[in-house]
């Protein structure tokens, strides 16, 4: 996994609640069998029409916006557990998205694939889009080592919270495989000494 | 103080525990299907690693296999490479596979439960959200992503930190006409598609101790839907009487062993749960849902709830919900005209759901402007149907019976709704382009999905029986 740096962004913001992970990668776009290649379909319904044609109103498609981070409502990622979705994600080329709340399974694919969920409070949230409605331009920072969220405009800060087990595989790069790894030892043990033979 | 069953099964599934990571979570079962598999087949490869316990894995293509003519090869070019993907992959790595043409093959929360490798205190998972189906039998299973399927393949563990848990009451009796179906939606419209994020959830009370185990499963397999991880339901004696005699359940000795261990799987009486919610099952009409997420739910007899009566910041959310649909503000959607009917999904797709809807159509014909899609779960309930004569009262109604499969329900093979119509579905999800590009979801029990194949309309099927 590659190592999560310091970011500086402008953000593309999309104030809509309970997105779910069949909006970001729809389900006839599962059928490949390499990680790469979703960004082209990223939220397709919304983007395309049903002749291929951008919809000018959606913000993926307005040339104002672009960015690293996706600003998005409450419930971000809800639904199915496709890791499509984060795979997506990265490969539009978004590095870090931020809602007041995300679905689980959503969240841990987002980690797992270096792609940073940043969950602030309801008040924070309006206050970044309030920001990007009315400048475009606004940057936001994130710097996951000490955990903020700033506003670059106003200077405003939000401190986040990460598990730290995680924040460490971001920073360093690693991944939960080589983690689990390190303790083969203990899972065969486990397996050997468990009280219980009748689910094997 | 004592624990509940989630932290009882958790507990004895902790490979390793230390200060500040995710607990090292043993997994007795892991289930794959061709969809989130083939990435973690190729992760393993780069890596250089073997699947740890093949013998723990099982494989079935589900997701996006034809429901019509499965006898032939996959016409679609994408969907007969990913199917022929997983039967080179499990074979390349020693893991059985319930593929197409196979007596076992099926969805794979429906095969599970059938042939016995669900069973009480397991931990299991699987690349799909509705992995919570087999917390009805008191184990607890969750949905994973494709990372964390190569994990489980590379060391039969998971990184997982310990889930808060919920219980959900529901107590007393149903109304006639009101089913399993109906609890969880009711629970999901007051909880929000939100409501359980984070949170294991324990159904539990006289309602839900009164349902089989596939009514059972229809509740839990919908838990993800209020964003738990799972749903789980103490094992009881309608748990030990549906897996006893099944194909890979415990036998003899090992059964009498496994029985005395199931016993003690329950929460004790002063277990404390994070979050504890109440329900009158007298309470729960047939249900219905009007929007573009599974919280969006109502009674049938009820009207739409206003845009004004949603919390501002929700008003455009919810506006774009109902736009989606057609449906306006304070409206009724009783007697709102079906394009479609989907009766099948891991939700109601089991031999029970089939004969409740026999039971109700027999005898009676389709309405002329609804197309009725009748997908079983496996193989093995599709076998049973035909045995029972349920097929011949399909056909006298003018509805397809098809093969198994995960079908209309996402909309990843040819069954998909056409943009613009309804279709009243059995199964889970209700969001935008789900069953196909634009096409309009409400989600029913199968007796209502029953009821509006015969009048094309959406009605209360209390008033039908």
């Amino acid at each position: 996994m590659k190592k999560f740096e310091k970011l500086t962004s402008t953000v593309v913001p999309l104030p809509i609640e309970n997105i779910d992970t069949d909006q970001i990668i729809p389900a006839r776009f599962l059928k490949a069998t390499t990680r790469e290649g979703f960004g082209e379909n990223l939220f397709r319904d919304w983007r395309f029409d049903n002749n291929n044609q951008p919809k000018t109103d959606f913000v993926l498609n307005n040339p104002q916006y672009s960015g690293q981070i996706l600003v998005a409502g409450k419930n971000f990622g809800c639904g199915s557990s496709r890791e499509h979705a984060a795979w997506a994600i990265d490969d539009y080329g978004f590095k870090v998205v931020i809602s007041s709340f995300f679905a689980d399974i959503f969240k841990g694919n987002a980690l797992n694939n270096g792609v940073l969920p940043i969950t602030v409070t309801e008040e924070f949230l309006e206050k970044i889009f309030a920001q990007v409605f009315a400048d475009p331009n606004a940057q936001l920072v994130v710097d996951l080592e000490a955990q903020t969220l700033t506003i670059a405009a106003t200077g405003e800060s939000f401190e986040f919270e990460i598990n730290p087990y995680k924040k460490s595989c971001l920073i360093n790069g690693y991944d939960d495989i080589d983690f689990i790894l390190s303790h083969k030892a203990e899972i065969e043990n486990f397996e050997q000494t468990r009280p219980f033979s009748f689910y094997r | 103080m004592g624990k509940t069953l989630v932290e009882k099964i958790w507990d004895a599934h902790v490979v390793k525990r230390a200060e500040g990571f995710p607990d090292v979570l043993y997994i007795d079962t892991h289930l794959i299907h061709e969809v989130t598999s083939p990435q973690a087949f190729d992760g393993l490869r780069k890596r250089g690693l073997p699947v740890l316990r093949p013998d723990q894995t099982v494989a079935t293509a589900d997701h996006n296999v034809p429901t019509l003519n499965q006898h032939l090869p996959i016409k679609e070019e994408l969907s007969r490479y990913q199917v022929d993907m997983l039967t080179k992959n499990t074979k390349e790595f020693g893991i059985e596979l319930y593929g197409l043409g196979h007596p076992y093959q099926g969805i794979v929360h429906v095969i599970g439960p059938e042939l016995g490798i669900t069973l009480p205190g397991k931990t299991m998972v699987c690349g799909d959200s509705h992995t919570s189906t087999h917390g009805a039998f008191g184990a607890i299973a969750f949905g994973i992503g494709t990372s964390q399927v190569e994990q489980v393949f590379a060391t039969q563990c998971l990184l997982q930190s310990k889930p808060k848990t919920m219980k959900i009451e529901v107590n007393g009796q149903l109304q006639k006409g009101v089913g399993a179906k109906d609890i969880i939606l009711y629970v999901i419209s007051k909880t929000t598609a939100a409501g359980g994020t984070g949170y294991f959830v324990e159904f539990a009370g006289s309602a839900i101790r009164s349902l089989s185990m596939e009514g059972r499963m229809t509740v839990c397999n919908m838990s993800i839907e209020m964003g738990a991880r799972g749903g789980l339901i103490a094992p009881d004696e309608t748990t030990f009487e549906y897996i006893k005699g099944r194909e890979f359940a415990p036998k003899g000795e090992k059964w009498d062993e496994a029985l005395a261990y199931w016993k003690t799987l329950y929460s004790d009486q002063d277990a404390q749960f994070d979050a504890v919610l109440t329900f009158d099952a007298a309470d729960i009409q047939p249900m219905i849902t009007y929007g573009t997420n599974p919280g969006m739910g109502i009674g049938v007899s009820q009207n739409i709830p206003t845009t004004a009566a949603q919390p501002d910041s929700e008003q455009p959310s919810y506006q774009k919900a109902l736009d989606y649909m057609g449906f306006a503000d304070g409206e009724q959607v009783l007697g709102k005209p079906v394009d479609y009917v989907f009766i099948g999904s891991c939700t109601n797709s089991r031999i029970e759901d089939l004969r409740q809807v026999a039971a109700f159509v027999s005898g009676k014909q389709k309405a002329e402007n609804v197309e009725v899609w009748i997908v079983p779960g496996s193989k093995q309930v599709e076998a049973q149907a035909k045995a029972e004569g349920i097929d011949k009262v399909f056909e006298a109604a003018g509805f397809q019976l098809r093969e198994p499969g995960c079908s209309a329900c996402l909309g990843m093979n040819e069954d998909k709704i056409p943009a613009g119509k309804y279709c009243v579905s059995t199964s889970n999800r209700n969001f935008e382009g789900r069953q196909g590009p634009n096409a309009r979801t409400m989600l029913v029990s199968p007796l209502t999905a029953a009821a509006a194949a015969i009048t094309g309309k959406v009605v209360d099927v209390r008033e039908l029986i």
